[in-house]
């Protein structure tokens, strides 16, 4: 059966537009806080943040009440890698494209956008493709439908840059007619990291020793600014996450041998298909590991994948989380979850941490979301049944207290959107050219 | 062809300029247009030495001027062609242009030769230093044709790579280049358009092409330092290298940044504050809902006349998404909805060769709700602003340039032919019985 994708507003916006100060009460819910146990209860809303979730919550006359008996609310899910909402993913013609980065081409009005949000997904990390061994910058994202390129991201969220490993950056690129790029080995993708990263320490050099003779009133023409190396830099002085995209157990371990050669800090690695044999080296560093649940052979370097790998990481103290890096596997990461209570063992609630607030703390954004506590953003997901069941469909998302998307709403509007495309299609139809008699 | 009312008074070849027309008319009887203010329903517009020397309903025409009988006609500013690539010659592929790069719509015609790249300070696609005044072909056919359509003056860009070159304004009288030319650079013409395939050169990508951008402006900034540093005292510092591709981008009065639909409008406006350049965005088609963020940054906007529609050889059942059908039902209503909330806009050919297209397309943002003036603006004095030659072009007023078109009807009704061009005061008529 092909999969239903919701059609989404053309210039859609929140279908409840919370005014400044409005106050909601979610009650009757199942609660499935992730970081708070599970309870029967309310969730009382101010501003769009949590202010209270509990078997009762005080709730002031003129809050609007939403009444999801028989329902369960779960955080909004967040997915640690997605190249949704952009228009571009690859600078696939350098090594080194750390000049780039994803907010350049955001795009809000992607249609992946609202089906994630169909899918419960409220906040994404939007990376740069595998293409080189030093990719662009990203950009973490709410799934805001409806709103403009600034709006849609999720101010505050740390940056961060995306590395790759192994195969897809060893590949020369272009196919027939293009020029070979270097590397071709996982030898040569090491060696293009470490010769970046000296270029960064020269150039950061290069300014440090400007500044001091500027202080020291020399007259001297100031270096040029580098936007491949300033990322980099970054990095060095841990202002820049790394996420770096690997599958096996050796060039996992490379990565983290240059990283302590130069001293800085891989945030996560993703993918990490072999990450369950070298968890204690990864806990050991301190990087974080965002996977997939069971999706492998789809080649070489992803053949000695197993579906206990997040579990196994996860036992031996490792943070980690599920990603989707797909539109499509985006839109049902509480399955993936619930994949690691069959193979591994994890509880429930370790399951949902996986695609809530654990993504959070990889992405240092989990004071703001990732679990259901007052003060965190009202970014929340109403499922008809519990989210690790096979059968749940998401009902409702709210991001910020105000709700965009509405399962009842999307369906009504189904038919006059159908509607207006037939009349337009039959509209717009060229004019036959008139043949002569 | 039905009352041609032109009464040339008894004429000496001395009093004529180089075509046959005098120095010194007036136009009498006739509806005049001034765009900048209200119309007069019969009037005199005074031309002296290719400047208009008055406009008004009592003028008396001063001894010496030449009369031609206006009765029944309508005068109004020439049209001005606010981003054009008339009278640039074909491009030849060559290397630097990116070869087996595919053309996007944001383009434009494919007009201008890459020189040779080469060199150690090589900036792929990046030919900031080509000059439209030095590529036109006076005489294009493309430009006659317009000029016969009422066009006066088109402001011609080289449109091909990223830094595609610097624009000019160009009166369409023909003749020698250096009397075509109206002020000075218009502009640096900008695609997005990733020149290069994948694993072929940097840049490949949109991201690379913002990077790109970005990169060599703060190289152009470091450049002018560099260069004032070395200027004031060049004791003790290293010289600074030429580099004709960042003298481009220094050069260049306001950048053109291609801006189709909302998400790029607010992407392009973003970037161009990011930059701080004086900038104008151009294309438009999702303009119809964007009036809002255009109209919070008073960002300037040159739409195209090019509407969207359905690609004729395509598939007659395939259907296609909401989003693309509700584009092409909704673009012409762009220009009202921008009238409306007060952005500044003009009109361009957009690639549209044939002048009776150009009107029709006009006419469809019209029936959508764009008045009749504002259109006009949209190709007169709007246009004129956006490159600061408003006090020189795009009406008639006392002291400007006596770019006018005539014809027997409204500037947009379907029958209505044009009668005379004057362009620097030069009178054109188009040929009588030609198909456009």
């Amino acid at each position: 059966m092909r999969r239903r994708q919701f059609l989404g507003g053309l210039i859609a916006g929140p279908w409840v537009a919370s005014a400044a100060g409005e106050t909601l009460v979610i009650r009757n819910a199942k609660i499935l806080t992730v970081t708070r146990g599970s309870f029967d209860g309310a969730i009382l809303i101010r501003d769009g943040k949590i202010v209270e979730a509990g078997p009762t919550v005080n709730t002031p006359a003129a809050a609007r009440i939403i009444d999801a008996a028989g329902q369960f609310v779960m955080p909004g899910i967040i997915d640690c890698h997605s190249h949704i909402g952009t228009e571009a993913v690859n600078e696939g013609s350098v090594s080194v494209s750390s000049m780039t980065g994803i907010e350049d081409t955001v795009n809000p009005e992607d249609i992946g956008i609202y089906r994630a949000l169909a899918g419960g997904v409220t906040t994404a990390n939007i990376l740069h493709g595998s293409a080189n061994a030093i990719g662009g910058k990203n950009v973490v994202i709410k799934m805001r439908w409806g709103k403009n390129a600034a709006e849609i991201l999720l101010a505050g969220a740390a940056p961060g840059i995306k590395f790759a490993l192994g195969e897809n950056p060893k590949r020369r690129g272009g196919g027939l007619g293009a020029q070979l790029r270097y590397p071709a080995t996982r030898m040569g993708v090491e060696d293009v990291i470490r010769d970046a990263f000296s270029e960064a320490k020269a150039y950061k050099a290069a300014w440090d020793d400007y500044n001091l003779g500027a202080a020291r009133g020399e007259r001297r023409i100031p270096p040029r600014r580098d936007l491949r190396l300033e990322p980099l830099v970054e990095v060095l002085e841990g202002k820049r996450f790394v996420h770096a995209h690997c599958y096996r157990a050796d060039e996992i371990l490379m990565l983290l041998r240059v990283a302590d050669d130069f001293g800085f800090k891989v945030r996560t690695l993703q993918h990490v298909l072999e990450g369950y044999k070298v968890a204690k080296e990864i806990k050991e560093h301190g990087a974080g590991a965002s996977t997939f649940s069971d999706w492998w052979s789809y080649k070489m370097e992803a053949f000695d994948a197993i579906p206990y790998n997040a579990a196994l990481m996860h036992r031996r103290g490792v943070l980690v989380s599920l990603n989707s890096d797909s539109s499509e596997l985006m839109r049902h990461l509480n399955q993936e979850a619930a994949k690691t209570v069959r193979y591994g063992g994890l509880s429930d609630e370790e399951a949902l941490a996986l695609i809530t607030i654990n993504p959070a703390k990889q992405l240092a954004i989990d004071d703001r979301v990732g679990s259901i506590e007052p003060g965190k953003d009202a970014d929340l997901v109403i499922y008809d049944k519990h989210p690790l069941s096979n059968y749940a469909k998401v009902q409702r998302v709210f991001i910020d207290g105000q709700l965009y998307f509405d399962r009842d709403q999307d369906m009504s509007e189904r038919a006059g959107k159908a509607e207006r495309r037939k009349t337009l299609h039959e509209k717009q139809k060229p004019v036959p050219a008139r043949r002569p008699q | 062809m039905k009352r041609r009312q032109l009464l040339l008074a008894a004429a000496s070849a001395a009093a004529f300029g180089q075509s046959g027309s005098p120095d010194y008319f007036a136009i009498v009887n006739a509806a005049i247009h001034p765009v900048s203010g209200p119309a007069v329903g019969s009037g005199t517009l005074l031309v002296r030495n290719g400047l208009i020397e008055a406009v008004g309903a009592n003028l008396p025409v001063p001894a010496g001027a030449w009369t031609i009988e206006g009765k029944g006609l309508h005068v109004y500013p020439g049209l001005i062609d606010a981003l054009s690539h008339w009278g640039l010659p074909a491009a030849r592929p060559s290397a630097a242009g990116g070869a087996g790069r595919r053309r996007t719509p944001d383009d434009g015609p494919a007009n201008v030769q890459f020189p040779e790249e080469g060199g150690p300070e090589e900036r792929p696609s990046n030919t900031s230093w080509l000059k439209a005044s030095e590529l036109v072909q006076p005489n294009d056919a493309n430009l006659i044709a317009a000029r016969n359509a009422g066009y006066a003056t088109a402001v011609v860009f080289p449109s091909a790579g990223i830094f595609a070159g610097q624009g000019t304004a160009l009166n369409l009288g023909g003749g020698r280049v250096g009397d075509m030319v109206v002020g000075g650079p218009a502009g640096l013409y900008l695609t997005m358009a990733a020149v290069r395939s994948s694993g072929a050169g940097f840049p490949g990508s949109l991201m690379g092409s913002f990077a790109y951008i970005r990169q060599i402006y703060l190289d152009a900034r470091h450049y002018k330092l560099a260069k004032a540093m070395y200027a004031e005292n060049p004791r003790g510092l290293p010289r600074p290298s030429y580099d004709r591709a960042l003298e481009g981008v220094l050069e260049a009065p306001r950048i053109l940044l291609p801006a189709n639909r909302r998400v790029e409008m607010e992407r392009m406006i973003h970037f161009a504050q990011e930059l701080k350049v004086p900038y104008l965005l151009y294309g438009g088609v999702e303009s119809w809902r964007s009036a809002g963020i255009l109209k919070a940054a008073n960002a300037p906007l040159l739409v195209s006349l090019r509407w969207p529609q359905r690609d004729r050889e395509a598939d007659p059942e395939a259907v296609d998404s909401l989003r693309t059908l509700e584009t092409r039902e909704l673009a012409p209503s762009g220009p009202s909805a921008l009238e409306k909330a007060g952005v500044p806009f003009a009109f361009y050919s957009g690639g549209i060769e044939r002048p009776a297209d150009i009107r029709k397309a006009v006419r469809r943002a019209v029936d959508a709700g764009l008045s009749n003036e504002g259109a006009l603006r949209a190709m007169t004095l709007h246009a004129a602003r956006m490159y600061g030659l408003h006090d020189r072009l795009g009406s008639l007023e006392a002291g400007k340039i006596a770019n006018l078109f005539v014809t027997d009807g409204d500037w947009l009704a379907e029958k209505t032919a044009v009668k005379m061009v004057f362009i620097d005061g030069r009178k054109w008529e188009p040929s009588a019985g030609r198909p456009e």
